[in-house]
């Protein structure tokens, strides 16, 4: 098992060494990233200039760049951002908050796409089957920033109206300057969470509760669910402890699978509420021309994306004790 | 596989268009009560039976999915409507309308106009448009290129197999968004050409549907017909055209069909976060991103260029289901 893991990651690596690389040249080929500093009036003076290329290293040819990059990388350097900051300061901050609002999403959105897929399994074709799909189908063409945006324009500004007093909040991840301890701070943090979470599952869910849904019903088909039956088994036990259990493995891999989504709609749902998460750090360093600032996203993104895949594997194993890893 | 239809009991035989004789296998003595020529049966019996083409089988099996029906022509509607619908209404997108600032919809402009003056319905035809432009060439072009790379892996597995789907992991480990975004920061600053937004898309689609495909071929080589074709002396070009690829054509046309409705919700957002399609132009992307501010004082700028997302998206995964369930030869629903 451990050596499973081991390979798994080791022939990750240089995916992402290569991915890296190239999104390395894009960037780095895209053009003079201090032309905003060159540009400004009142002239900024040349010493100043010259600085900042040494210390991004724009006085280098690019295969020398990319070196500098990786080895800082192997030693957890980050390197410095556009504007001279490092890049790895604000970033566990920023993968925090990301992460938060991803987790709840996902939880959510796991827990929703099985209810609603398993329910409409066993009532197949009843209305309330027709009623999860059609829900399924809607927000599976839904752009998250339009859900997003009604969200919060409809269900927060209507609610917090209604109470007299701002409960659900609609901009940002938290109020800035906030004191008191953790627990003081919660509710803060959950009133902001709440329509991001909501808006990202919602979009999240609906192709998971289609799989779940047609998993659940290949299941429910097969013969040892009617041996099951026959045997004298409760239909509730036979339901969870037979039919769901086999049924949720196709689910496994396809939430590890769309991990990548998942982030990529976590962009779109940041910038809709302005968070200063890592979907805003994208953004601003694709805009920016950054290269390391892109690429410290780009190592983040990749790495979780190679570790769900691989818990999928692994979690695989756990429901189907048929796969064994050696 | 020919299908025997028992449901014209003793019937006067329909006349068919189709000439059921040239199904691959057909079985004409099977055929009895269909006059080839097209005029009166030949002889009156008591069952009559006809065999149906696989393209016969699925195209009635899509017919009788009222959904998917109703849902291609809806969007065949709103393709002609954002295609060409922009000649033909009396304002262009890029006009300016002295003195229409902010209205309400009305008779004049059914989905209001902006702060500026723009008439919203123009706007979101144009929107529509280069949305719409975009997802049907992203899926034709990802569909061609993830079925050939998915095609070739799966047949030839081995060596070709392991790099290319190595260079899929590639494609598939770092998150779309992020290519989407560096690659879009870069082209559309200089030229915000619709084309090259759909070239980006295309360029990243095709790696889903070459996993697909590979899976496909990697089991359907394996199959009995596949083996008694090369022993009959067929080469890998007939193998894989003749053989291979019509037996994975459903698959390939529903993932084809869910690719459009990905890439436009993938182009909008894009547009949305101002990495895609750039003013002088406009998308359906970027006109949510302008009305959002006015959501609640002037929604009409808000609701009309959503709508019109949900609604191709919606239309093209209620086809993309109707056609799953056609080509499934073990739905046993509906009887074809």
């Amino acid at each position: 098992m451990l050596s499973y893991i081991g390979r798994r990651l080791l022939v990750s690596a240089p995916i992402l060494v290569i991915s890296s690389f190239l999104i390395f040249v894009l960037v780095a080929a895209a053009g003079d990233p201090l032309a905003d500093l060159r540009g400004r009036n009142p002239p900024v003076p040349e010493s100043v200039i010259q600085t900042r290329e040494r210390l991004l290293w724009l006085n280098h040819p690019l295969p020398n760049r990319y070196w500098h990059w990786l080895t800082g990388i192997v030693r957890g350097d980050f390197g410095p951002s556009i504007k001279g900051v490092n890049v790895g300061s604000d970033l566990a901050h920023r993968m925090l908050v990301t992460g938060r609002m991803v987790a709840l999403a996902m939880i959510l959105a796991v827990l929703f796409a099985i209810v609603t897929g398993v329910i409409s399994a066993v009532r197949q074709y009843s209305g309330i089957d027709y009623t999860f799909t059609f829900a399924g189908f809607l927000f599976l063409s839904m752009p998250v920033f339009w859900f997003a945006a009604l969200l919060k324009e409809f269900l927060a500004i209507k609610l917090n109206d209604s109470l007299g007093r701002t409960v659900i909040y609609t901009i940002g991840d938290s109020t800035p300057d906030l004191s008191g301890n953790f627990f003081q701070r919660l509710p803060n943090y959950a009133g902001h969470l709440v329509l991001p979470t909501i808006a990202l599952a919602a979009v999240t869910y609906a192709s998971w509760s289609r799989y779940q849904r047609s998993a659940m019903l290949d299941v429910l088909g097969s013969d040892y669910i009617r041996l099951a039956r026959a045997k004298g088994l409760s239909r509730r036990r036979v339901m969870v402890r037979h039919a769901l259990r086999t049924a949720l493995i196709p689910l496994t891999t396809i939430v590890a699978v769309d991990i990548g989504a998942i982030l990529g709609g976590a962009v779109i749902t940041e910038t809709v509420f302005a968070w200063h998460g890592m979907g805003e750090m994208l953004i601003q360093s694709v805009t920016d021309q950054d290269v390391n600032r892109t690429l410290a996203w780009l190592m983040v993104a990749g790495v979780v994306v190679i570790l769900f895949n691989l818990l999928a594997d692994l979690l695989y194993a756990v429901l189907d004790p048929r796969i064994r890893y050696a | 596989m020919p299908d025997i239809d028992r449901d014209e009991l003793s019937a006067p035989a329909p006349v068919h268009g189709t000439p059921t004789g040239a199904a691959p296998g057909g079985q004409p003595g099977i055929d009895v009560g269909r006059n080839p020529a097209g005029g009166a049966p030949l002889q009156e019996r008591e069952f009559t039976v006809r065999v149906r083409t696989q393209r016969e089988m699925v195209f009635r099996r899509f017919l009788s999915h009222r959904l998917a029906v109703g849902s291609l022509v809806v969007f065949v509607l709103l393709l002609l409507l954002s295609l060409v619908g922009g000649r033909f209404w009396r304002f262009s997108y890029a006009d300016v309308i002295a003195g229409d600032y902010s209205l309400p919809p009305s008779l004049t402009h059914p989905m209001g106009t902006d702060g500026i003056g723009h008439d919203v319905f123009a706007q979101v035809l144009r929107g529509s448009q280069k949305s719409v432009q975009i997802a049907l060439l992203v899926s034709l072009l990802s569909t061609v290129v993830g079925t050939v790379i998915g095609a070739v892996a799966g047949y030839y597995r081995g060596v070709v197999d392991n790099v290319l789907m190595r260079f899929v992991d590639l494609v598939l480990t770092v998150p779309l968004i992020a290519i989407l975004a560096v690659l879009g920061a870069r082209v559309s600053a200089k030229s915000g050409n619709w084309l090259i937004v759909a070239l980006v898309l295309a360029g990243l689609l095709w790696a889903p549907i070459s996993r697909i495909v590979r899976g496909l071929f990697l089991s359907l080589r394996e199959k009995e017909y596949v083996e008694a074709a090369r022993a009959l002396g067929a080469n890998d070009g007939r193998i894989i055209f003749r053989h291979l690829l019509p037996n994975a054509l459903g698959s390939i046309i529903v993932n084809a069909t869910v690719i459009v409705a990905v890439a436009i919700l993938t182009e909008t957002a894009l547009s949305y976060l101002g990495l895609g399609v750039k003013r002088p132009d406009t998308s359906l992307g970027l006109l949510i991103s302008d009305g959002q501010a006015a959501a609640q004082t002037r929604p009409w700028l808000f609701y009309f260029p959503g709508l019109f997302i949900i609604l191709i998206a919606l239309t093209v995964n209620f086809i993309g289901d109707g056609l799953r369930d056609a080509f499934d030869p073990t739905q046993t629903r509906v009887r074809a």
